[in-house]
């Protein structure tokens, strides 16, 4: 184990496999020569070359297809956005390439591609730079999708991610990038999609959330326990698709209370789609409606207090587990 | 810049094999369109369906020089791509008709035709879409350090594209073996070439993008693509170079099944002009001809042997099953996906 980034964890991930394969390759704005814009791919133009570490001219669309037609003829490209913002550009390929290729041959291709750069807000860049569209994503047959909280959940989903032979929507955050946790140092250690993390456990409240906003959940849980004697458990289910929904109900028949948070809006969120499944699932465990905690339904402002007002904020976590446990 | 390479006389220097095997091909590729067409009126084949009718010499003048292990990849209008990279006709109309034994299980249709183990590497119905899919299987190529080469094919309308300037661009830069093929057909669906693009010769805009070469050619002329696209693809394929090549044809049918072949946006004369004087097949036959290369006996022989091919192919069309409803959820992912029908408690 050692105490670092989940930059760095990233970095960990990308070059140990891509010493471990040499059909990988990595291209993106700015991730050669300028180290990544985030500094996520540091060092590996130096130790790879320019045909495994390739800056793109800003042409999202245009390079999304390259890793795509790549990986057409077999070869793992990891494409990697400046931040998921841009990735608008490129949805064809994502969307109508990627997740439809496999399906539309009758399953004559793979398409082992991880398409993975930050998401959500960081500080005050307004609308255009701050989104979290996982959901638009998960949305989609054919497509994986991730969003890791830590530094360990990212190391070992993204190696797992560019193993996989269907493409991975990988979302990282913009916020998290400085964020330290114990990772292990270990080549072989990776994390399984399609599983959920316990981050936390409790009897009283069970509080789903996934990406940055865990964080915050955490210090609410810490709230809850102080102030209200309330233990909730913490589930971050890491891929929203394939979803482990069963770790989520089976926590819910335990607490029968249920909070749902996320950091991109509201309609038709991430959250949405969970109560979805534990009404069809669990509706006779619940002692209460299912909460949700999202960002606003507005997009996000410039202004430092509108943007905090923004955010799925750990006391709104805190007043909906209240809510949901009747303790208002 | 676009130039014009001079038309030659000479038939390429092509043996009398290989310019039967290329008239054979254009036969097959009109008369499989044209039985695709009385297979959709009779409602065998339903959706989109785009004919190829008219365009023949451009497929089969860029395919017929390409080696076995050369990728091709065009847009929807892809069944003539597809048998003259070797698909077998039979799954390519099984395929149309939405049945197991299609080439892609009947999960495609025929804007979505695919056979990688052929090097089609398809279909694709997006405007543009797969142009970026070209270049990076140009970027595989150089990667692998082969010298394969690959042909994307594409209509008028995408050189007002977005993904068309990001694609030429990155095959430039990079220096990727891509041949890119405009089939200048006049229209997109009912847009005429001059109402789009604020340019005459397409391939003009070739001239943006260093070490690229374009060509506009008379693409009715099934020899003089493939004269044209020989040079393209020896710079691909020896100097890693891409090109751009403007093939000028005609569709003389509608844009698909739903369009009339005239009306609204190009009239009956139009039509019948292209039809009467600039038939790429009529054309290469009465070279043939012209030449003693083939005689009327020959071609006799060639349109019972095509009728035979598309005769067993709609036969075994008709004989293959429709797909399984278990097949819905299939081919999605590789492996497992868990709870994919578990929203899903009716079907
Ligand atoms: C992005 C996109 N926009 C619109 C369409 C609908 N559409 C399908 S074919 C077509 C015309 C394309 O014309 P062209 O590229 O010249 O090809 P042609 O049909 O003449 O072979 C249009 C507008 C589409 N498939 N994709
Ligand atoms: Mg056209």
């Amino acid at each position: 184990m050692a105490l670092i980034t989940y930059r760095d964890a990233l970095n960990q991930a990308l070059r140990e496999e891509m010493r471990r394969d040499p059909d990988i390759f990595l291209i993106g704005e700015e991730v050669g020569a300028y180290q990544g814009a985030y500094k996520v791919s540091r060092g590996l133009l130096e130790e790879f070359g320019e045909w495994r570490v390739r800056d793109m001219p800003i042409a999202e669309l245009g390079f999304t297809g390259l890793g795509v037609g790549a990986a057409m003829v077999g070869l793992r490209p990891i494409v990697e956005y400046m931040t998921w913002s841009f990735a608008l550009l490129a949805i064809d390929g994502i969307v109508n390439a990627a997740a439809k290729l496999r399906y539309m041959s009758g399953g004559q291709f793979k398409m082992p591609i991880t398409f993975r750069g930050p998401s959500g807000a960081a500080n005050q860049l307004a609308a255009t730079h701050s989104q979290a569209l996982e959901a638009w994503y998960a949305h989609v047959p054919g497509l994986k999708v991730v969003a890791p909280a830590t530094a360990r959940d990212a190391k070992g989903l993204l190696k797992s991610a560019i193993r996989d032979e269907n493409p991975v929507v990988f979302l990282e955050g913009e916020l998290l990038y400085g964020m330290k946790a114990e990772v292990p140092e270990d080549e072989d250690f990776t994390l399984p999609l399609g599983v959920s993390d316990v981050k936390r456990p409790g009897d009283d409240v069970t509080i789903v959330v996934h990406s940055r906003p865990v964080h915050s959940a955490l210090r609410a849980t810490e709230i809850l326990e102080r102030e209200d004697g309330i233990s909730a458990e913490l589930i971050d289910p890491r891929t929203l698709r394939p979803m482990d929904i069963d770790t989520i109900l089976d926590s819910v028949r335990r607490t029968n209370r249920c909070v749902i948070v996320e950091e991109g809006w509201p309609f038709c969120g991430i959250g949405a789609q969970i109560v979805d499944d534990i009404q069809r699932e669990a509706f006779d465990y619940l002692d209460a409606p299912v909460a949700r905690v999202t960002g606003a339904d507005a997009p996000h402002p410039y202004a430092g207090n509108l943007e905090q007002l923004h955010f799925p904020q750990a006391e709104y976590i805190v007043k909906a587990a209240r809510r949901v446990c009747y303790r208002e | 810049m676009a130039t014009n390479i001079t038309k030659s006389d000479e038939l390429l220097g092509l043996d009398r094999d290989a310019l039967v095997e290329m008239l054979r091909w254009m036969i097959l590729g009109r008369r499989f369109e044209e039985r695709c067409g009385e297979m959709y009126q009779v409602g065998e084949i339903g959706g989109f369906c785009h004919l190829y009718i008219g365009q023949e010499a451009v497929a089969v003048g860029a395919l017929t020089p390409l080696r076995k292990d050369d990728y091709v990849i065009t847009a929807y209008r892809d069944h003539v791509h597809g048998l003259l990279c070797g698909m077998d006709p039979g799954r390519i109309m099984a395929e149309l008709f939405g049945r197991v034994a299609g080439c892609s299980k009947g999960k495609g249709g025929s804007m979505h035709l695919f056979d990688p183990a052929v090097g089609f590497m398809g279909g694709h119905a997006i405007v543009g879409g797969h142009l970026p899919l070209a270049v990076g299987i140009g970027y595989a190529i150089r990667y692998r350090e082969t010298d394969q080469v690959c042909v994307c094919f594409l209509g008028d309308s995408v050189a007002n594209i977005g993904a068309f300037n990001e694609s030429l661009n990155m095959a430039a830069l990079f220096q990727l073996p891509v041949v890119f093929v405009i089939e200048n057909n006049q229209y997109g669906m009912g847009t005429a070439v001059h109402r789009a693009a604020a340019i005459e010769n397409l391939a003009d805009r070739a001239c943006a993008y260093s070490g690229m070469q374009g060509w506009t050619i008379d693409g009715m002329d099934v020899l003089e693509v493939r004269g044209t696209i020989e040079m393209a693809i020896d710079r691909a394929r020896t100097h890693k170079l891409p090109s751009l090549i403007e093939a000028k044809t005609y569709r003389f049918v509608g844009h698909s099944m739903s369009d009339p072949n005239y009306g609204h946006y190009r009239t009956k004369e139009e039509v019948s002009q292209f039809k009467s004087h600039d038939d790429p097949i009529k054309r290469f036959i009465e070279r043939l001809v012209k030449r003693q290369v083939i005689s009327a006996a020959d071609l006799d022989s060639l349109e019972q042997e095509v009728k035979k091919i598309l005769d067993d192919s709609v036969e075994f069309a008709k004989s293959s099953p429709i797909p399984q409803p278990d097949d819905l959820y299939s081919d999605i992912y590789t492996g497992e996906f868990p709870g994919i029908r578990r929203r899903d408690p009716w079907r």
